[in-house]
């Protein structure tokens, strides 16, 4: 079947899927909709609609996410009127009333609404693409998640999918290799390196078999971007894969990916085979003469496995550890062979650049960072999301106007980005722009995208020694510096946390993290000190005060603080003494309470529940 | 007495019947046979490297240095605490601690009646509920210490 009769035939199922006069209930289920309970959701509206004999008439949908984590469960109601609702913190109790209200009656339902999807004028409620958290991104990457069924390959064909594939098959792998260098396309894994570039030093090895490999094994604690739109929109990331096996003369691709998603792995294999049965994999692809099939390798759980020579050898059957350089991969890479390593984002940037255009996409960002990046937006913020904008955005208005600001309108202290490779950028830099260039000038990197914002509540000396112990445990050991590097560096926060801690101490993890930078065999090692060394440089005085007064300001660090209650503020409701798990508080009902102090294990119960603010720390 | 999966030597051989004998099938075959044992048992770890042609010395190096093989059996009530950045900023610290009081074991253990294993997870990828506790592949999230030592003592 030719490409266009393809495009044709999903055409039709797509519009039978937006026509405006059916009953339609899409949910979010990703694994975070999972997680906040969107099986259950779907269970109860499914139950519903079999009470009312609606059953046969409603199509129920599974889509990825729109990002908006912190309103799961998510879901859009279409009524027969032509009505798009999206309702948030979906609860099976809600399910009568939204199938009474909207899906019959026509009528949002008010508690839950959230914006109408398509543009109303009179309508009550916000357009979606007016929310502050939308309005100001640009969704090129997620450009198909939670708007299409991403088990359904004619819905990611009739939105353009594959067209930028159809296209690759046209041209020459040069002139592919030329418009991805033209779009100023950089490395989304995190060290910014030029896609084009990295394409072309493949291309010219010479070999009888090359490889491509698409890296899902993301690691970074507090980062699940490419699990998003693996499961949103799984399609995106094996064309751009495929167009990248096509610009490098590669008939074999890997995909990398955790065993810790398994949604995704399931959303990847169900993806190849429709890529089969639609025949853009195997030999002869839309008869261009390039054959091409991709395989699933499962990660086993070991952060260095991000790093691609010891992803390459885990592929292997090998211990994940990274060998020196060169040879490159492009030179000898996987079995030996020339070999190229692309992220997911990257190559899901890839199949919209190609289906666009080099000049579309260089559009959008900043002179040197072209395009967009998506960061996940967790940590102390009101709107927890995975969110894409264009480079060169404000750390403020990504943190402020998409993020809603810190959570509980306490006052902002730092973002950290990049993960345990990143740093802490403190409060001061808020109107920096994003891109490569201005996070590394403050000590910081791009990284993956993790973005966790943290409020005066937290200790900077224990997020250093929190992303150590995360370092520490997953230096595979090879190189000295970072074997070593990482131990000694936790060993000292570990100390200062403790209120073991000495001035000379300071200047000594100076010299270790600037070692580890310039002696380290992997980018593991090379940047594992960059918590340490910008928690230094901006808040060498939260240090001082840990090591010469024995006190954490932040009242994080368990060794230096005390819990007690305030005799003044305390109405005795004894909800303090239900939450403490280990009874160490007592009194009398309706009079102040005590804490134990030998008893106390400063877990932070009491503070959390307490109603009055009478659980002091110092 | 702990419950000791039956180790049958027939059923593993139906799994390593499905790997060809090249080294790139390590890992996945693991992987199964973890799936099917719940852990790497000593046999295990011996079947796959004579499927292979590799040292037991090596398939020991490889499965030691991932994090997701095991060589002790899971309990019944396998409780694993996301330890991601998000989880840390939000005190992921006092739920560990909370699990470990209320079971008496800590990471990487299983209670002596095997009732309850406790395992550190990276990172779920599930920020937005932090902190995450999951107990036997159910989702908790915005756990607290209180909350936690309820769901572990309602499976006692």
């Amino acid at each position: 079947m030719s490409f266009s009769t393809l495009q044709q035939q999903a055409q039709l199922e797509w519009q039978e899927f937006e026509r405006p006069e059916q009953l339609r209930i899409l949910i979010g289920s990703a694994t975070c909709g999972r997680a906040a309970g969107s099986l259950e959701v779907m269970q109860a509206f499914a139950a519903e609609l079999d009470r009312r004999k609606l059953t046969a008439a409603t199509g129920i949908y599974e889509v990825g996410c729109l990002g908006m984590c912190y309103a799961e469960v998510l879901v859009e109601i279409r009524s027969l009127d032509g009505r798009r609702v999206l309702y948030q913190g979906v609860e099976p109790k809600h399910v009568p009333a939204l199938v009474e209200t909207h899906l019959l009656g026509g009528e949002p339902y008010l508690p839950l609404a959230l914006a109408v999807m398509t543009a109303e004028t009179g309508s009550e409620l916000p357009a979606f693409n007016e929310l502050p958290i939308i309005h100001p991104q640009v969704r090129i990457v997620l450009r198909n998640c939670g708007i299409i069924d991403p088990t359904r390959i004619n819905h990611y064909l009739a939105r353009g999918g594959y067209s930028g594939m159809a296209k690759a098959l046209t041209l020459t792998p040069e002139q592919v290799i030329d418009e991805i260098k033209t779009s100023g396309l950089r490395g989304r894994g995190g060290a910014g390196f030029p896609t084009g570039v990295k394409w072309g030093f493949a291309r010219n090895s010479v070999s009888d078999q090359k490889y491509v490999i698409c890296n899902a094994d993301e690691g970074d604690p507090g980062a699940f971007m490419d699990r998003s739109v693996l499961e949103g929109d799984p399609h995106a990331v094996l064309e751009g894969l495929l167009i990248a096996g096509f610009a490098i003369g590669a008939s074999i691709g890997y995909v990398y990916c955790r065993a810790e998603y398994p949604l995704a792995i399931e959303r990847l294999q169900g993806a190849i085979a429709q890529m089969h049965a639609h025949g853009f994999l195997g030999d002869n692809i839309l008869g261009s003469g390039f054959g091409f099939a991709i395989k699933i390798k499962k990660g086993a759980g070991a952060f260095v496995c991000g790093e691609e020579t010891s992803l390459m050898q885990s592929i292997e059957g090998k211990r994940g550890m990274p060998r020196s350089r060169p040879p490159f991969p492009a030179v000898s890479g996987l079995f030996g062979k020339p070999t190229n390593i692309n992220n997911v984002e990257t190559l899901a940037a890839v199949s919209a650049i190609m289906e666009k255009g080099a000049a579309w996409y260089a559009g959008y960002g900043t002179e040197k960072s072209r395009g967009t990046k998506t960061f996940a937006l967790a940590g102390k913020i009101t709107r927890t999301g995975l969110i894409e904008v264009p480079m060169g955005i404000s750390l403020r208005t990504i943190i402020e106007d998409i993020g809603g600001g810190v959570l509980g309108g306490k006052p902002f202290k730092a973002v950290q980005t990049g993960g345990p490779s990143g740093g802490c950028i403190p409060a001061q830099f808020i109107d920096l722009p994003v891109d490569y260039e201005r996070l590394a000038e403050v000590g910081s990197i791009m990284g993956s995208g993790g973005m966790i914002v943290i409020d005066e509540e937290s200790c900077m000396v224990d997020m250093a020694r929190y992303f150590l112990t995360f370092t520490e445990n997953e230096s595979c050991g090879k190189c000295v510096p970072c074997r070593m590097g990482t131990q000694h560096l936790l060993r000292i926060l570990t100390d200062i946390t403790e209120g073991r801690g000495t001035l000379e101490q300071l200047e000594i993890m100076r010299k270790i993290g600037d070692t580890m930078k310039s002696m380290s065999l992997c980018g593991l090692g090379q940047t594992a000190a960059n918590p340490v060394l910008t928690t230094l440089k901006y808040y060498e005085d939260e240090y001082r005060a840990h090591i010469v007064d024995h006190k954490c300001p932040a009242g994080a660090c368990r060794a230096l603080i005390r819990f007690d209650i305030n005799a003044n503020k305390c109405t005795g409701c004894q909800a303090c003494v239900r939450a403490c798990p280990v009874e160490a508080i007592s009194g009398v009902k309706k009079k102040p309470q005590r804490i134990d102090q030998d008893r106390c294990i400063r877990c932070g119960s009491c503070r959390q529940v307490c109603k009055f603010s009478a659980v002091q720390v110092s | 007495m702990i419950q000791m999966p039956v180790q049958n030597k027939n059923n593993l051989e139906h799994i390593l019947a499905e790997y060809g004998r090249e080294r790139d099938n390590l890992i996945p075959l693991l992987q199964e046979v973890q799936e099917h044992l719940q852990y790497l048992s000593p046999e295990a770890i011996r079947l796959v490297a004579d499927h292979l042609d590799l040292s037991e010395n090596d398939v020991y190096g490889v499965a030691t240095f991932y994090t997701q093989f095991r060589f002790i059996p899971p309990g019944l009530h396998h409780v694993r605490v996301c330890q991601g950045t998000a989880c840390h900023v939000r005190g992921s610290d006092m739920i560990l601690d909370a699990i470990s009081r209320t079971t008496g074991i800590e990471p990487g253990e299983t209670s002596e009646d095997g009732k309850f294993s406790l395992e550190r997870v990276a990172c779920f990828g599930s920020c937005a509920l932090a902190p995450v506790v999951v107990l036997d592949d159910k989702v908790y999230g915005r756990m607290t210490a209180a909350k936690t030592k309820k769901i572990i003592e309602d499976k006692k």
